[in-house]
């Protein structure tokens, strides 16, 4: 195992995220904030709780969500496409390290940037609505295994991508809308019940429930079924770097 | 001496049905310099690209130090250094990180004392905290060099190392190159100014159309291919050859001022002493001689070009 090279690969990473502080971070943070302040606080306070929940608290597990999917994609397929967008990948090809090594190496740090910015927003969350957690292990768990799974699904993007076009391809025309109508504004029971059926195709359907339950208490669909599906995620990820990794796919001419 | 790195019948066809290799078997002996030559598209980054895991082989085996650059990557690769051709360099990070970065990819623990030897030696230690995009072409150059040393690697490969580099520059590089194969470091080289395959390797590996057409010792292979020339000035320029010179096939010179004799100095019989005493024979008077070898570039390009028309 060459534990060095994941260390070294996670901290050139950090170092990007550190250069680029303000984007890195700040932006998403006050995307965020400026979600609360239109649903939470202005739009919010005209709206009926959701099953016992003020709307504003109702929103911010589906917004940190958002985020942190967005944030965990964009950071590691950005983070696997730059070296081969720029040629350094000859290095990561030629060096004495496995595809979980260098796998490892990525994700972790872009798994890492997106969970420090789940919590930032989970902290300002805070400053603008009431809010409690319920199952704080729980809600670590779900959001650490969130970060690390859609990581994993942006490094394969960032290999597959072969232009910054393909890159934005995904996550603009198949998570965010996934996202949205997950749930992470509404409680998928508020739907008539056919699109209720439609939505539990959507997976990030059972992110949002639950990591929603984690705070509240009350789910969409029952918890077990999310911890599964992000389990199998998750799974389904490392089977396909593992194939990507032993075939060169994108990777090895 | 032992070879160090083993290239077996190596193939390489790429999915557009190109083949770059085909059936390369190549030895390189520890501690050697090695130039690989060949024209554009010869085949050798593909080669380089293929013992050093960027590229998958089609068929054939590449051992380094003893140990399968497939099955027993990680020993293998751990002895190898790569400079690529390309500079490919992160634009936005520091000297010192990026380097430091190569080191622990290749599993070595940070050693700062060691960096700092290195980016001594290639004259980058005072711009250690710039980040790169700041550098000029030459300096980004060491950084790949000082990229590929930092794991303190047994074997180097050298892709075009001086391409886009001043002559000072180059001339530095050279020291760098001696000095490594002076501390032990096998030193594989590509490159497209023979001059600098003539100035520094060992011996000389030919390759056109994926084809290994020659490996010889540089000197062994100059002596053996190397025209001699003997340049004779003379005092008084003449019009043409004299009728009773026309056996030793001359060409007049500068306008008339120099006869250029052509001969090959494994012969027995060069034929100077006959040729000078002709000459004073026709009433030429001679102001001076000089000889010289044909260059390795000459060479080159002779063997290429019967490589194509064989």
């Amino acid at each position: 195992m060459n534990l060095t090279a994941i260390v070294a690969i996670y901290r050139f990473e950090m170092a990007r995220t550190f250069r680029t502080l303000a984007q890195s971070v700040i932006s998403p943070v006050l995307s965020t904030s400026l979600y609360f302040i239109v649903f939470g606080t202005a739009i919010g306070s005209r709206i009926d709780q959701v099953e016992g929940v003020a709307y504003g608290a109702f929103i911010v597990p589906g917004l940190i969500m958002l985020t942190v999917l967005t944030q965990s994609i964009s950071n590691a397929s950005f983070g696997i496409y730059f070296p081969k967008f720029i040629g350094t990948i000859y290095e990561l090809l030629s060096a004495p390290a496995s595809f979980l090594e260098i796998t490892a190496g990525y994700v972790l740090a872009a798994a890492t940037k997106a969970l420090a910015i789940g919590l930032i927003i989970l902290g300002t969350a805070f400053f603008f609505v009431d809010l409690t957690i319920a199952h704080p292990v729980w809600m670590l768990t779900i959001l650490v295994l969130t970060c690390l799974s859609f990581s994993l699904f942006g490094f394969i993007i960032g290999i597959w991508a072969q232009n910054f076009e393909q890159l934005q391809l995904i996550p603009l025309l198949a998570v965010t809308p996934l996202v949205f109508l997950g749930g992470a504004f509404y409680s998928i029971t508020m739907l008539p019940p056919v699109w209720q059926t439609v939505s539990l195709f959507n997976p990030v359907v059972y992110l949002v429930s639950g990591f929603r339950w984690s705070f509240f208490g009350m789910a969409d669909v029952a918890v077990g079924w999310s911890i599964l599906a992000i389990f199998g995620f998750l799974l389904a990820c490392l089977a396909a770097i593992a194939w990507i990794f032993r075939t060169g796919w994108r990777l090895r001419a | 001496m032992s070879a160090i790195l083993s290239v077996d019948r190596l193939t390489k066809t790429y999915a557009s049905g190109f083949t770059a290799l085909d059936g390369v078997s190549l030895d390189i002996r520890e501690g050697e310099i090695l130039a690989l030559l060949g024209p554009n598209g010869a085949g050798k980054t593909t080669l380089i690209s293929t013992i050093c895991g960027i590229t998958q082989a089609t068929s054939g085996r590449v051992s380094v130090g003893g140990h399968d650059t497939i099955t027993a990557y990680r020993a293998a690769r751990e002895l190898v250094g790569l400079v690529p051709q390309e500079i490919n360099l992160e634009p936005f990070e520091k000297v010192i990180n990026t380097v430091r970065f190569s080191r622990g990819l290749f599993g070595r623990p940070r050693d700062d004392a060691f960096l700092e030897k290195i980016l001594k030696q290639l004259s980058l230690w005072d711009k250690r905290d710039q980040p790169i995009r700041s550098l000029s072409g030459g300096m980004k150059r060491r950084v790949l060099i000082a990229k590929a040393l930092s794991h303190e690697p047994r074997v180097l490969f050298l892709d075009e190392p001086s391409a886009g580099v001043d002559v000072e520059l180059r001339r530095d590089m050279w020291a760098v190159v001696r000095q490594l194969q002076q501390d032990g470091v096998t030193i594989i080289l590509t490159t497209h100014y023979i001059e600098e395959a003539e100035a520094m390797a060992d011996r000389i590996a030919v390759i056109n159309g994926g084809r290994i057409l020659l490996v010889e010792d540089k000197d062994a292979l100059m002596r053996r291919m190397g025209r001699k020339e003997m340049r004779i000035d003379l005092r008084e320029p003449i019009a043409h050859v004299p009728g009773a010179l026309a056996d030793f096939g001359l060409t007049l010179e500068q306008g008339g001022a120099r006869l250029v004799y052509a001969y090959d100095r494994q012969a027995t019989r060069t034929g100077i002493v006959r040729l000078l005493t002709a000459l004073s024979e026709a009433g030429i008077t001679v102001a001076d001689v000089e000889t010289r070898q044909s260059s390795l570039e000459e060479i080159f390009v002779g063997l290429v070009r019967e490589g194509e028309s064989a």
